[in-house]
Formats: C-alpha cells, sequence, structure tokens
C-alpha cells in the first residue's frame, strides 16, 4: 500500500512540475503587467497578423491534408490496384515527415522551389512566389502534418474490414455511395481525432514555416515566429501574450481531443 | 451502364491526383536532399560533414538526446504503470496531460522554460546560488527535449500493460514468486517491447527537435549548438549546401530508427 | 436465373484458388459447394458475385456473359459469413439500403421493409442495432437486406457458420423453407456436410479447387465419383489391404487398389444372428465400444483390419473382446486411376455357396 502510494505520489509530481507549471508559467508571464500588458502584446497589428496566418494556414492544410489523408489511407488499406510491395513501401514512406527535423522539411522545401532552384527561377518568372511566401508555408505545413491522418484512420479501416464495403456493392452502390453511406460513418471519430491534431500540429509549427518564411514582419510571420523573434527581442511579455493565445487553443483542442477519443471508443 | 463508366472515372481522376499529391509532397523533398547534399559530389559532402563545429553540433545531440530518452524511458514506464494499474482520483486528468507536449507549439514549450529556468526564476537563480547556470546549458536542452518526447514512451507501453492478462502475473504469484521477481520476470519483459520503441521514436523526436531547443539552448556554436539549430544558421547563412549534408546525416539516422521501429511493431503484429 | 460457369481459374499469387471449374445451376435450385476451408468455394461465390474477377473462364447469367460487369449491376443478393450488417444502421434503415440505392419511392421502401420483417421474423426489431441483436436475428437481417432489392440469385457465404450449434438446425430448416417459398435461385458455401445434405437440393463438392463431383446429396452418397468425395461425405474408413476380406478377392487385379468401407455397408452380430449369408461373414473380435445416444459405435478388427460400424440398442449389447461375425456388404474401390464400387461376391451370390 505504502509503495502504491509512493509512485502514484511520484507519478503526480512529475506531471505537475514537468507539465503543469510551465503551463501556469507563461499564464504568469502574460499578465505580469496586469491586462494591459497582454492586451496590448495580442493587439499589436504584427500580432494580430500573425495570429490571422496560423490561422489561413491551419485551415488551408487541415482541409487538404484530411481529404488527401482519407484517400490515401483508403487506398493503403483496400486497393486491389496497388500491389502488396508498392503498398508496404508506401507505407513506410508515410511516417517520413515524422523522422524529419522540421528545419530540414523546410530546407527541402527551400532547395527544390526557392529562388536559386530552377523550379524556383520558373515560378518566379511567372510571378508565383513559393518560398517567402505564403505557399511555400502551407507547403511546409502539409509535409510536417501529413502522416497524422492517415496513422489514425489506417488502422481503423484494418480493423473493420472491407465486408461491409463490399455488402454496399452488392445492393448496387457504386463507389461514392458506399464511402459517404457506409465507411465515412465508420471512420468518422478517427478522421476527427485526426483533423485536431493536425490542426494542432499547425498552429504549433514552427521550425518549417520559420525556415519557409524567412519570418517577414506583417507578411510571413505566424504566431510561433513572432513568439520567436518577440524572446529575440528579448521582449518577453509579448511573448507570453502570444503563446497564451497558442496555448489556449492547444488546450482547447485537446479537450476536444479527449472527447473525440472518448466517441471513437464508443463507436 | 453510364453510372459504372462514370465511377471508373471518378476512381481513376482521384487515384492519380492522390498519388501525385505522395509523390511530390512526400518523396520530391526528401529525394531532392538528398541529391542536393551529393550535388557537389562526395569531396564536397565530406567537407561540409567534416566541418568541426557540424560534427560538435551531431554529437551534442546524440549525447543529450540519449540522455532525455533514458528519462522518459524511466520516467514513461513509471507512469505508465501508475496510469494502467491504479485507480486514484485525478487520474483522468493525468491521462489527458500526457498529450500536452503533442498539443503545444514547440515554440510555447521553448517558452515556458525559458521562463522556468530563466535566472529571475526560483530555480535559476537557485541553481546560480550553487554555482551552476541551467539556462543556456546543457541541461536546458536536455529539460526542453524531455518536455516535447514526454508521451512517447506512456503511450508505446500503456496499451501492453492493459492488454496484459492478470492471469500471467498470478501465475506467477501462485508459483511462489515474490513481487519483485514477478515484476522482473514476467510484467517488464512484457512492456520492454513497448519501452524500446517508445524510446526509440522519443530519441528520434529528440534529435530532430527545433523549437523548444533553440529558444532556450544560448546557440554556443561548439557548445551548446545543436543539428537542427546549425542547420538553420547555415540556412541563414546561406549554405545550403553545409545545412544539406549536416540534414542528411540527421535524416539518415531518424529514418533507420523509424524503420527500425516500424519493423519491430510489425514483428509484434505477428 | 439460370447461372453457368465455363473453365473458371483463379490464383492468389502463386497459389491456384480455382481450378477449371465448370456447372450449371438451374432456375430455382439450391445449391451447396461443400469441401474442407480453403478448398477455394468462397473464391467461386465472390467471382460469382463480381467481388472477385476470374483469371479465365465464363461467367453466364441467363445465357449472358456478366464477367465485366460489376457487383453492383449483376442483381445478386449476398449474405457474408459474419453478415457484414451496417453497424450505425438500424435494422429497418440496413434492409432498406439496397432499395434506396436503386432510388425507390419512399412509399414501396416503407412497404418492402415491412414485408420483409414480417417475413424474416423481424416484426418489433426494426429499430434496433446489429449489437443489440442475437446472431440468429442477425443472420435474418443479413437475408432480408440481400434480398431486399429482388435479386435474381442469392449466394450466401457459411449462413450458419456463426451461429450457436443449437439453433442452427432451426434456421436451416427457416432458410429451406424461405428459399423455396420465393423459388430463387440460391448458392451457399458450407464445409458442414450435414448441413449440405439438409438444405441443398444439389451438392457440389469443393476440393483444392476442383469440383470434385456434383449431384443430389443422395447420389453423391451412393455413388461418389472420386476417392475424395467418398471419404467427405459420411463417415468411412480406408482398408489398404481390402483384398484379404471375404468376398473381395478380386480387388487384387489392379496393385494398390484400397477400398473404403462405411459403417452402414456392415453388419455385425452373433453366428445365430446371421441366418443365410453366414458363408458371407468373417470372424473378428470387438475391439472397442462407444455409446452414441442413438446406437452402439462398434469398432472390430478382423484378421488385422480394424472397420467400424453401428449397432442396433435393441440387439444383445457386445463387449469388448467379444467374437463376433462381420458381413461387409459393400466397399468402394480406387486406386490411381480408377475408383468404383464393389459388392460382396459372397453376398450376391449366396445360393452358389449353399449348394
Amino acid at each position: 500500500m505504502t509503495m502504491r502510494r509512493l509512485w502514484i505520489g511520484l507519478t503526480t509530481l512529475v506531471f505537475a512540475v514537468l507539465l503543469v507549471v510551465p503551463l501556469l508559467r507563461i499564464v504568469q508571464g502574460a499578465f505580469d503587467q496586469g491586462w494591459d500588458g497582454f492586451s496590448a502584446g495580442v493587439t499589436r497589428p504584427e500580432a494580430l497578423h500573425a495570429l490571422m496566418m496560423t490561422g489561413i494556414i491551419a485551415v488551408s492544410v487541415t482541409i487538404v491534408n484530411t481529404i488527401f489523408g482519407v484517400l490515401l489511407s483508403l487506398y493503403l488499406v483496400r486497393a486491389s490496384w496497388l500491389g502488396k510491395r508498392v503498398k508496404a513501401v508506401m507505407n513506410g514512406i508515410v511516417d517520413l515527415p515524422f523522422a524529419v527535423s522540421p528545419v530540414i522539411g523546410g530546407l527541402m522545401i527551400v532547395l527544390l522551389l526557392g529562388p536559386d532552384s530552377a523550379a524556383g527561377a520558373l515560378l518566379g518568372r511567372a510571378g508565383v512566389d513559393i518560398v517567402y511566401a505564403l505557399p511555400g508555408m502551407i507547403l511546409a505545413t502539409l509535409f510536417v502534418t501529413f502522416p497524422i491522418v492517415i496513422r489514425e484512420v489506417m488502422p481503423v479501416l484494418q480493423e473493420v474490414g472491407s465486408q461491409q464495403e463490399e455488402a454496399a456493392h452488392m445492393m448496387g452502390a457504386y463507389a461514392w455511395t458506399t464511402f459517404w453511406r457506409v465507411t465515412w460513418p465508420l471512420i468518422r471519430w478517427s478522421v476527427v481525432y485526426g483533423v485536431i491534431l493536425t490542426g494542432a500540429r499547425c498552429l504549433g509549427e514552427f521550425g518549417a514555416v520559420l525556415v519557409v518564411s524567412g519570418n517577414i514582419i506583417n507578411k510571413t510571420q505566424t504566431a510561433t515566429t513572432l513568439v520567436y523573434q518577440d524572446v529575440e527581442n528579448f521582449d518577453l511579455t509579448a511573448a507570453n501574450s502570444v503563446a497564451l493565445v497558442l496555448a489556449a487553443a492547444s488546450v482547447l483542442l485537446l479537450l476536444v481531443m479527449e472527447w473525440s477519443k472518448s466517441r471513437k471508443e464508443v463507436h | 451502364m453510364t453510372n459504372m463508366l462514370q465511377s471508373r472515372w471518378w476512381s481513376w481522376g482521384f487515384r492519380s491526383t492522390v498519388m501525385l499529391y505522395f509523390v511530390v509532397l512526400i518523396v520530391c523533398p526528401i529525394a531532392g536532399i538528398y541529391v542536393q547534399s551529393f550535388s557537389g559530389g562526395i569531396q564536397a559532402f565530406a567537407d561540409n560533414i567534416g566541418e568541426a563545429l557540424a560534427w560538435k553540433s551531431v554529437l551534442l545531440t546524440v549525447k543529450l538526446a540519449l540522455i532525455s530518452t533514458a528519462i522518459n524511458a524511466a520516467i514513461g514506464t513509471m507512469s505508465a504503470w501508475v496510469l494502467v494499474r491504479y485507480r486514484f482520483p485525478g487520474r483522468s486528468l493525468l491521462n489527458s496531460l500526457v498529450d500536452l507536449p503533442f498539443a503545444l507549439p514547440t515554440a510555447v514549450i521553448g517558452l515556458m522554460i525559458l521562463l522556468l529556468l530563466g535566472p529571475r526564476s526560483w530555480i535559476g537563480s537557485g541553481a546560480e546560488s550553487l554555482g551552476t547556470t541551467i539556462l543556456f546549458h546543457e541541461p536546458a536542452i536536455v529539460v526542453a527535449m524531455v518536455f516535447v518526447t514526454f508521451p512517447f514512451v506512456i503511450r508505446a507501453v500503456q496499451p501492453l500493460l492493459e492488454e496484459l492478462d492478470a492471469s500471467e502475473e498470478e501465475a506467477a504469484y501462485t508459483m511462489g514468486a515474490s513481487r519483485k521477481r514477478t515484476f522482473m520476470r514476467v510484467i517488464l519483459p512484457c512492456m520492454m517491447p513497448g519501452i524500446v520503441s517508445g524510446a526509440m521514436l522519443a530519441f528520434s523526436r529528440a534529435l530532430a527537435e527545433f523549437g523548444a531547443v533553440v529558444l532556450v539552448a544560448g546557440n554556443i556554436p561548439g557548445r551548446t549548438l545543436v543539428a537542427s539549430v546549425y542547420i538553420f544558421g547555415e540556412i541563414e547563412s546561406d549554405n545550403p549546401a553545409g545545412a544539406a549534408a549536416v540534414s542528411v546525416l540527421l535524416l539518415t539516422l531518424s529514418l533507420l530508427i523509424l524503420w527500425t521501429v516500424n519493423l519491430v511493431r510489425r514483428r509484434r503484429a505477428r | 436465373m439460370h447461372v453457368e460457369v465455363r473453365g473458371l481459374n483463379k490464383s492468389f499469387g502463386s497459389f491456384q484458388a480455382v481450378k477449371d471449374v465448370e456447372f450449371n445451376v438451374a432456375k430455382g435450385q439450391l445449391i451447396g459447394l461443400l469441401g474442407p476451408s480453403g478448398g477455394g468455394k468462397t473464391s467461386i461465390l465472390r467471382m460469382l458475385a463480381g467481388l472477385e474477377t476470374p483469371d479465365s473462364g465464363d461467367i453466364v447469367f441467363h445465357g449472358q456473359r456478366v464477367n465485366d460487369l460489376p457487383p453492383q449491376e449483376r442483381g445478386i443478393g449476398f449474405v457474408f459469413q459474419n453478415y457484414a450488417l451496417f453497424k450505425h444502421m438500424t435494422v429497418s434503415e440496413n434492409i432498406a439500403f439496397g432499395l434506396e440505392v436503386k432510388k425507390w419511392n419512399k412509399a414501396k421502401i416503407k412497404e418492402r421493409v415491412a414485408d420483409l420483417t414480417e417475413l424474416t421474423g423481424l416484426k418489433g426489431f426494426e429499430s434496433r442495432y446489429p449489437h443489440q441483436l442475437s446472431g440468429g436475428q442477425r443472420q435474418r437481417v443479413a437475408f432480408a437486406r440481400a434480398l431486399a432489392p429482388e435479386p435474381q440469385l442469392l449466394l450466401l457465404d457459411e449462413p450458419f457458420a456463426a451461429i450457436d450449434a443449437k439453433i442452427r438446425h432451426e434456421l436451416r430448416s427457416w432458410l429451406r423453407e424461405m428459399i423455396d417459398r420465393l423459388g430463387i435461385t440460391s448458392i451457399f458455401v458450407t464445409h458442414d456436410q450435414d448441413e449440405a445434405i439438409e438444405v441443398a437440393d444439389e451438392i457440389m463438392i469443393i476440393n483444392k479447387g476442383n469440383l470434385e463431383q456434383k449431384g443430389s446429396p443422395w447420389e453423391i452418397y451412393k455413388d461418389p465419383k472420386t476417392p475424395f468425395v467418398a471419404g467427405f461425405i459420411g463417415e468411412s474408413r480406408i482398408v489398404d489391404n481390402i483384398a484379404a476380406l471375404r468376398g473381395f478377392g478380386d480387388a487384387a487385379v489392379a496393385a494398390g487398389t484400397k477400398g473404403l468401407i462405411r459403417p452402414e455397408y456392415i453388419e455385425i452380430g452373433r453366428k445365430e444372428e446371421f441366418t443365410q449369408l453366414l458363408s458371407a461373414t468373417e470372424t473378428g473380435r470387438v475391439s472397442h465400444i462407444h455409446f452414441r445416444g442413438s446406437e452402439w459405435l462398434v469398432e472390430v478388427e478382423v484378421g488385422g483390419i480394424k472397420l467400424v460400424t453401428y449397432r442396433s440398442l435393441e440387439k444383445e449389447v457386445l463387449h469388448p473382446g467379444d467374437e463376433v461375425q462381420v458381413l461387409v456388404h459393400r466397399a468402394y474401390l480406387f486406386n490411381d486411376s480408377q475408383s468404383w464400387v464393389m459388392e460382396n461376391k459372397l453376398k450376391a451370390d449366396p445360393m452358389f455357396v449353399y449348394i
């Protein structure tokens, strides 16, 4: 019994020191000059712009990667037109963005599409900027968050098997109807879970975006890169204010995540 | 019949789009970085890698990542055990908190640690009175890495413990094994695959970590400059070839770890 | 619907699941595909359904080749092994699915669902979800769902495999009755010979991808065309040196001929139980007896040959070690090149022996 108390106490302590105290410290830091310091930090034009950029990136990336993630999961699990070997290789490659440092992810896009590269020069002449502009930042975030939805959806698809879909085919339903009426209800909550995780990752993406964006104030700066810049400028209150907004959004997403997890288990 | 043809066209369109997206977004960039780093020939690659600061940053990263992984393996195993085996008020709250480091932006994590360990904080001043500094030194980097990779081991061990049949443990007791012996011979071996694969993922993530580290490391070349920050610096100082060379080194290491973990998991699944 | 299959082949990698299978199914028949697990039955069924594409061969419905028709267009009802009910839909939504896909109007769908729930005895369960139903009820839902769009052909993959043995009997006769009433051509897959014999008009025995024999259950029992069929249907023992048994000496003409003897081919008893056929019997010794509920199962040894047979409970009880007379009425003989049924020669012409 004493052992039990000891372990529970120790674990709670570790959680408190490692996770909760730092989080509270941000709150304290944001308000160390009162409400005014916080609101001044958040309502600066560059902060508003940065939050808007983060929002744009999060929404567009989440939408694109959800659609492609679900489709690719379906293909990797179900498709008969892909050989087993091809599927296994693709399955291994899907995880790559998890293994790649975000900075490297950003570097890849700079190398491939930056002004010094062939493709970048071509696009630049056509008047399309990728690197140091929004498209590059979206691309970098797409890369980083690519595996998340797939890793959530694939196991569920594997577990439920293809018989219900085949049953729908036998009753005359084509791929589209089958997907929406049979497959989607089965994977719905896993997709929601994947979407939330993707969203959280988009909000928080830093390294890749920092490299690709060039961190230009009021142009390509996102909330996380603004926090970075504020810290570099020793403006800790401002940094804390923006960080608090980000942290609040993340914690909110975490709560939704817990809720969708419980829904996922029900179905 | 028209229905059928329409459906074929659609599915063909979907397939090609998804495959194209996959190749362009994932395969091309990774292939690109390998091509870029070897574009100047092996010699240029070796020169870039051979640079003293590059080497030092990679070695430092590996060393600190190993330390933080060891810490997380211990904490993670304990936490997973407590969360699965004991019922106590606040358990589900702790369980939800585990995912916090995945949800929080890494830059925010860096800032948190900066505030917590800074010279004005009680931890920072406490350390100073003992004659050491944490912030902008190696310990701060380890703290950042531990925080960021906190969930991996827990999340890998939890399902294994939940699956573990209570009867296996009971069987050990009926055979006269002590609690300690049962733990070492029955429970620990069952958790081991989770600890190992979780630790490997944590290690790989620690190697790659940038956001949390860049803010607390101080980034003194040769002393507290980790690999990902080195790469960032090379990009900033317009030396993409140098950045690419170190990237390839780091990337290859991470890939090896990732594929080993996948292999281990697939083995287990069989 | 009349179904015709010609030269059907299917391989998965290097494994050939179906080899040159050919058959015809007349309209309204109920056919059982019977064979050991992994023998290719389900592959045949799935190719008929269009869920699997044959490597070669033709599938013809109503004189029209349907190989290139997707499953959606074939007008087939399919009952899956584990029913594959839509978990997130109620019973009536499950049944209505195929009708909604076919864009029936609402009133007609409602009527059809009501008819089918009535027919399958699911009335009152319409708004339940699959996880709230028993195994038997789920099977009925799967059946009703497959029938809803008025298919011309009904395919059932191991329809009773997931059901408790007790209810299985009940469901079998229910299904038989239902299919008779609807007059729909049906093919079902099973590995259980009792099930096939009890339910099917005709049985097709499938082994290692080959169609071994097709015929009514009685024909297959009485006149098995291959050793596999003979061994698979009913109980039997294989006797290597069949020529050593009295009355089967002619079996020695072809070297390597073995005999397959069913328990019901054998009669045993005390000397006085045999009157005129005594000369055709052999002396054996009872080695084991087992009580089988409605009869005795007796294991008996005749000159080193082990045989099994049944014995009525009405007759005198035998004991292990007893000496008994054994009469083998007939044996199914086979060797590498041929197979045939041989009657006991001494028994065929008993008068000859008596004179």
